[in-house]
């Protein structure tokens, strides 16, 4: 029988980690996000499952936490909000120059700076675009739903694993904070180390006598074999693109307009073209779940049959970039947000898709 | 008891720095004239003969490039 | 008595521990990097956790010493090892779990890990290599650096009302209640060599027995930076920095 339960997003968070058999969580405390921690807490996993929690001094303690344990080819993870996850970037880096698996979450809050402890989308450059330096990517899932904040944990550190790249979920202060019905599945036991060191050959197990000693770095300092390190990640990267791109398409069968919208803006748009139909203007909602790799090939597929794409993010118009480079800018490609902590009105974004595309 | 030892030095790893050659009570070693391939006079034994084999000089070798052998005599 | 009748196996009483590969170490001529490297490595050897020894390395100059140690290395962001070690060993307490860092690693960038992993007192070795400046940048002023010493950024000398003072991390790590055993050790002659050996040797026999953090100093030279030879550096650094970095156990446990 189905266990449900009732819970915030970010409890949802700590709930999937436990459940899908996490090994370490590595947190610093931070709104709207600190109840993925809490949570944690409460809950015990060290007796449940044997799963490490443990607060850490800073976010930068944190990530280089996640940065070690990952290491030993254990699923170690980390949430934060905004300003936490800028001092994350550094860890971040190194975890994607180490080819080490790993899970970020962010409940974004409205910035710059501190900013606002209010929900907001604004981090999608970071987060997709690099954040910290040098080339590399990120997986990242965007969760619209309390239970895709549990779902996604699993589903991040599978897709973390397969490819040994650092994963991202990119969630805001409305999911984190808001209660949902969620589906919780069974305990799933640990990893044991005998597993680890037969399917994870790469990590740190204890060297045996039957393999050389196993190193983990993102140093290589001779420059033609750091090149061939990053051919080999953008070699990685591109198949990552070419194969686990996901997506929600809405009545988007006739639709003239669409809207493209992620996370907590995909579900105020949901209300949005339910509004919009009940006034006769045929629009879909399309909503990329995976924001890297970006679903660019199926966002230019619909372009076709398409008037124009309104764009909803709170933000200033971030990933609107992606979609204006999906599409070519063969069609009107606008954008509507709003930001620095105010959340948009399914009605105002019905009266932007009005002002700026349907006219 | 007296001992009598001898050294067997990776020349090639030497790095010539010199800092065993003050750990060695007996005046054993100094540096070539000759360089190795990476450029550095490296060690030897000048004076076999006095050598005790008390490994002071492995010690202090921070390349790790002398084996000391030693009997009783 | 021939040379090659004392060269026999059941002769040798040194050789290189084979916990150390054979890469050749990139140190410069007489650092005490290599001779701390062997120090940890005979250790390993000796206790036989070659198998189960986990190590981090920082950055700085010993960054590659993830090449060195013949055990499973991992390689740390600046100053951030003692967070990676704390992970380490909580995910795996079957492991022995040591960092090895420089002063500029734990004492200026990573003095937050650095206290705090200490202050929880996690069940690791930390080995500090402290020679007072930055050597793999090519010689600025590190936390550690003497007042009035000179450095490429501090070309005139240290002067302590504009660049602060030399911090003496090692002292106040001991203030806290998480560190089990503190000492500071140096390895410029043979029988500072065998006790610094003796220190890290208990240090290791402290996490076997879940005492929490032992941290040893390691009062280092760093012949390029301070400009001297590598005899004349171990000169100076008697002279030098041992009268603000005193040699000695500064935390015991009680018996």
């Amino acid at each position: 029988m189905k266990e449900l339960k009732l819970m915030k997003g970010n409890e949802a968070i700590a709930e999937g980690a436990i459940r899908c058999g996490v090994d370490g969580y590595f947190g610093y405390p931070i709104t709207p996000q600190s109840e993925v921690l809490e949570h944690l807490m409460a809950e015990k996993p060290y007796e449940k499952t044997g799963m490490v929690v443990l607060q850490a001094e800073s976010e930068v303690a944190s990530i280089n936490m996640v940065y070690g344990g990952a290491a030993l080819g254990k699923k170690v993870m980390t949430s934060s909000s905004s300003p936490g996850v800028s001092l994350m970037q550094e860890g971040i880096s190194y975890m994607a120059g180490a080819e080490l698996p790993g899970l970020v979450v962010n409940v974004v809050r409205g910035g710059p700076g501190l900013g606002t402890i209010q929900p907001s989308q604004a981090d999608y450059f970071q987060t997709v675009k690099g954040g910290g330096h040098g080339d590399y990517r990120l997986i990242t899932l965007a969760p619209a739903f309390v239970q895709e904040m549990y779902d996604f944990v699993e589903l991040a550190f599978e897709l973390s694993f397969k490819y040994r790249n650092p994963a991202m979920m990119l969630s805001d202060g409305i999911i984190g904070q808001v209660m949902e019905k969620v589906e919780v599945g069974d305990y799933q036991p640990r990893w044991t180390n005998e597993y680890i060191r037969k399917n994870c050959p790469w990590a740190l197990t204890g060297k045996t006598s039957d393999r050389p000693h196993n190193i983990v770095t993102s140093l290589e300092l001779e420059a033609a074999r750091q090149e061939r390190v990053n051919l080999r990640l953008q070699e990685k990267y591109r198949k990552i693109e070419e194969t686990e791109v996901r997506f929600e398409k809405t009545m988007c069968d006739d639709a003239e307009y669409l809207i493209v919208a992620y996370g907590s803006s995909a579900r105020i748009s949901q209300k949005a073209i339910e509004l919009a139909r009940e006034q006769g203007i045929k629009v879909g909602l399309f909503r990329p779940i995976t924001l890297w790799p970006f679903p660019s090939k199926a966002i230019h597929a619909m372009s076709k049959q398409l008037k124009g794409i309104l764009f909803v993010e709170m933000s200033a118009g971030q990933m609107v970039e992606d979609v204006k480079l999906a599409v070519g800018c063969n069609i009107p490609v606008e954008h509507y947000g709003r930001f620095g902590g105010i959340i948009p009105s399914p009605s105002e974004v019905v009266a932007a898709l009005k002002e700026k595309l349907v006219k | 008891m007296a001992f009598k030892g001898t050294l067997v030095i990776d020349t090639e790893k030497c790095k010539g720095c010199a800092v065993c050659i003050e750990g060695c009570p007996q005046k054993v070693i100094a540096l070539s004239k000759n360089v190795n391939g990476k450029g550095y006079n490296y060690l030897e034994m000048i004076n076999e003969d006095a050598c005790i084999g008390c490994a002071n000089c492995a010690i202090l070798c921070p390349d790790g490039v002398i084996e000391v052998y030693r009997v009783k005599v | 008595m021939k040379r090659e009748d004392i060269i026999k196996p059941e002769n040798l009483v040194y050789r290189r521990t084979p916990v150390l590969t054979d890469n050749v170490m990139h140190y410069c001529p007489g650092c005490g990097h290599g001779l701390i490297h062997r120090l940890i490595a005979e250790v390993i050897e000796e206790m036989e956790i070659q198998d189960n020894t986990l190590a981090v390395a920082p950055v700085g100059c010993s960054v590659l010493a993830y090449n060195y140690f013949d055990v499973d290395c991992v390689e740390a962001a600046h100053g951030r090892a003692p967070a990676l070690a704390t992970a380490m060993k909580r995910l795996r307490p079957d492991q022995f779990v040591f960092t090895y860092q420089g002063d500029g690693d734990l004492a200026a960038i990573g003095t937050a890990e650095t206290i705090h992993a200490c202050n929880r007192g996690e069940n690791i070795v930390m080995i500090f290599v402290n020679n007072g400046i930055y050597g793999m940048t090519g010689g600025q002023m590190a936390p550690t650096t003497l007042e009035g010493m000179k450095t490429s950024t501090s070309p005139y000398g240290r002067e302590t009302d504009l660049m602060g003072n030399p911090l003496r991390i090692t002292e106040l790590l001991a203030q806290l209640p998480g560190t089990y055993y503190v000492t500071r050790q140096a390895v410029y002659t043979p029988a500072l060599v065998r006790k610094c050996k003796k220190a890290i040797r208990t240090a290791f026999e402290n996490q076997k027995l879940n005492k929490g953090t032992s941290f040893i100093e390691v009062v280092s030279n760093c012949n390029s930076g301070w400009k001297l030879t590598p005899v004349k550096s171990n000169e100076w650094l008697e002279e030098n920095m041992l009268p603000k970095y005193p040699l000695g156990d500064i935390k015991v446990p009680e018996k």
